[in-house]
């Protein structure tokens, strides 16, 4: 159980981390300043959830580790974050259909851990739903936009689905450790969410004029720690000051 | 003859310390200059966003991920105030952006040199942003209004910028050996691009006269610079770090410290274009602004349509 709820911990935070490590690349590169404050300030608020996730996992593991030891000194075959997290955010309409399928499943997930047993989750989870609720507004009213703008937004929207479709299958996996805690009145039954996903997700790619991709393969592994090649960037980007100078504080 | 009366109105508001609002008759003169100097200061903090962008993937620790993003962000927000206040002279935020992206605006040249280690986003935060505070402090009692109370909001922001970066100094040079190096090295170089900040000295400012005249600006930039180093020499020293200046020393007659003159050969050299990253941060606009058209192009596009269905509606 005590290993279940770390693990689980770990990996919301761990695909907090990573997706706001992506999302901060566009800080200083936005298309315009106002949408680049906007961006940044939803990457602000997702570190600030995996800054919460990761300082309770490293509680809940009790070997006197912290967030900043889970985030900077581990290696990617012990990272946890879900595949479509760390695929590279190409252009603005990539990078919002992306952020508008995590947005959904979020707002969908937080809600529900917003009532779990674990208090600490729960605390960080209906903290996160406020947020969630404004982040979801912002990639929704995009994907919409790209989807009825010009010709050109909507090719570069339709062949970012293209390319990120297939990491959306992992977002309801579910193993032991889920299982151990939904027992426990802890963790979200991700079967139970899933219909409402699609039902939302798919009124938003009609609103956006967008044709889902046939292929029914959907990409695994971030449960077991397999992941692209990106994330080994990623992590020699993110982790070299510390691994560089182990007994520093910073 | 209305003329004159306008200008005497102007001339006596300013007499008596009364703002200077948008709707308000001002000389020709006074409103090229407020436009030179606001969108260059805008400019200034939209370019000042990618030396520190520049470590934010980078940071050591989520805590300093969280502050560096942050901070980062209000420097675009302050690009956004000073923008319109701009504006509010008669220029368009597009015809602003033309200018810095054709490199016929001027930005800050502190931000044409590089950041090395992440100690350079400390010494930012504690010189660049400290050196900027001496000269926003004076800018809020400013007599042109929207850039006065720009100003006001900005300041609060910018001397909490200040304290994180001294806070990150503190952390290194009381640190690790490496650390300690780290920090120094970033004093070192950033030390003189700093004291050029407040720009030539007077005797060769040519800005500046009116610019004290039409209280814009109320200091000179002697002045200020002066300020800056006896208020920095004692926090180097708390360090326990060395100033790359062996003329730096406390002189009890004139209540300030003397101090070795940068190298204003540099300062004119990268001012035209010759620092190590001019080329790179005008690219880096100018990239954004390119990859970002399609996506205006969109939003506009989506609007219009918008408003045709809501007219046929």
């Amino acid at each position: 159980m005590k290993d279940s709820l770390y693990n689980y911990t770990l990996r919301l935070g761990d695909t907090s981390l990573i997706l706001a490590q992506r999302l901060s690349e566009w800080t200083g590169h936005g298309p315009f300043l106002e949408e680049d404050l906007a961006l940044t300030n939803i990457a602000l608020d997702i570190f600030g959830r995996a800054k919460g996730l990761l300082e309770y996992a490293a509680k809940k593991e009790g070997k006197g580790r912290t967030e900043d030891d889970l985030a900077f000194f581990r290696s990617d075959r012990e990272f946890f974050n879900l595949l479509i997290t760390e695929q590279p955010n190409g252009d603005y309409a990539k990078t919002m259909i992306r952020q508008s399928i995590i947005d959904c499943f979020d707002l969908l997930f937080y809600t529900e851990l917003a009532k779990s047993k674990d208090l600490t989750l729960a605390g960080i989870a209906s903290k996160s739903v406020k947020e969630i609720t404004y982040h979801k507004r912002h990639s929704f009213s995009w994907v919409v936009r790209f989807g009825n703008g010009t010709e050109e937004s909507f090719s570069r929207l339709q062949k970012g689905l293209n390319e990120i479709w297939a990491y959306s299958g992992e977002l309801f996996e579910m193993n032991e450790d889920d299982h151990n805690l939904i027992k426990e009145g802890i963790a979200v039954d991700l079967d139970s969410l899933k219909q409402k996903w699609e039902l939302e997700i798919k009124e938003l790619f009609e609103k956006a004029n967008l044709v889902i991709p046939e292929t029914l393969f959907m990409q695994q592994g971030s449960r077991k720690a397999l992941h692209s090649e990106y994330l080994g960037y990623i992590l020699a980007e993110m982790q070299s000051i510390p691994r560089m100078h182990p007994n520093a504080k910073w | 003859m209305e003329t004159i009366n306008l200008e005497d109105l102007f001339e006596a508001k300013l007499a008596k310390n009364e703002m200077i609002e948008p709707k308000d008759w001002m000389p020709e003169n006074y409103r090229k200059h407020l436009i030179r100097q606001i969108s260059q200061h805008a400019h200034s903090e939209i370019v000042g966003m990618l030396p520190e962008g520049n470590w934010i993937t980078r940071a050591p620790s989520l805590r300093a991920k969280l502050i560096l993003l942050a901070k980062v962000q209000d420097e675009g927000g302050h690009g956004l105030y000073l923008y319109t206040a701009a504006e509010s002279l008669g220029i368009t935020r597009e015809e602003m952006l033309d200018a810095l992206l054709t490199g016929k605006a001027k930005y800050s040249s502190i931000f044409n040199y590089p950041t090395l280690s992440w100690a350079d986003v400390g010494a930012i935060g504690w010189l660049v942003d400290g050196a900027a505070i001496m000269n926003q402090v004076m800018l809020q009692r400013s007599s042109y209004g929207p850039y006065s109370r720009a100003m006001v909001r900005i300041c609060k922001e910018e001397s909490f910028h200040q304290r994180q970066g001294y806070e990150i100094m503190t952390q290194l040079s009381f640190g690790t050996s490496e650390q300690k190096e780290m920090a120094q090295d970033a004093l070192n170089r950033w030390w003189y691009p700093t004291l050029m900040m407040f720009g030539p000295p007077d005797v060769e400012s040519p800005n500046s006269e009116n610019a004290i005249k039409w209280r814009i600006k109320r200091e000179t930039n002697d002045q200020l610079r002066q300020r800056f180093i006896n208020q920095t020499a004692i926090q180097v020293e708390y360090l326990g770090l060395v100033a790359p200046d062996k003329n730096l020393k406390w002189n009890e007659k004139k209540q300030g410290y003397d101090y070795s003159d940068p190298d204003w050969n540099e300062f004119k050299s990268v001012i035209k274009g010759n620092g190590i990253c001019n080329k790179d941060r005008l690219l880096s606009r100018n990239n954004s602004h390119k990859n970002g058209e399609w996506v205006r192009e969109a939003a506009i596009a989506f609007g219009k349509k918008q408003e045709q269905e809501s007219k046929a509606a």
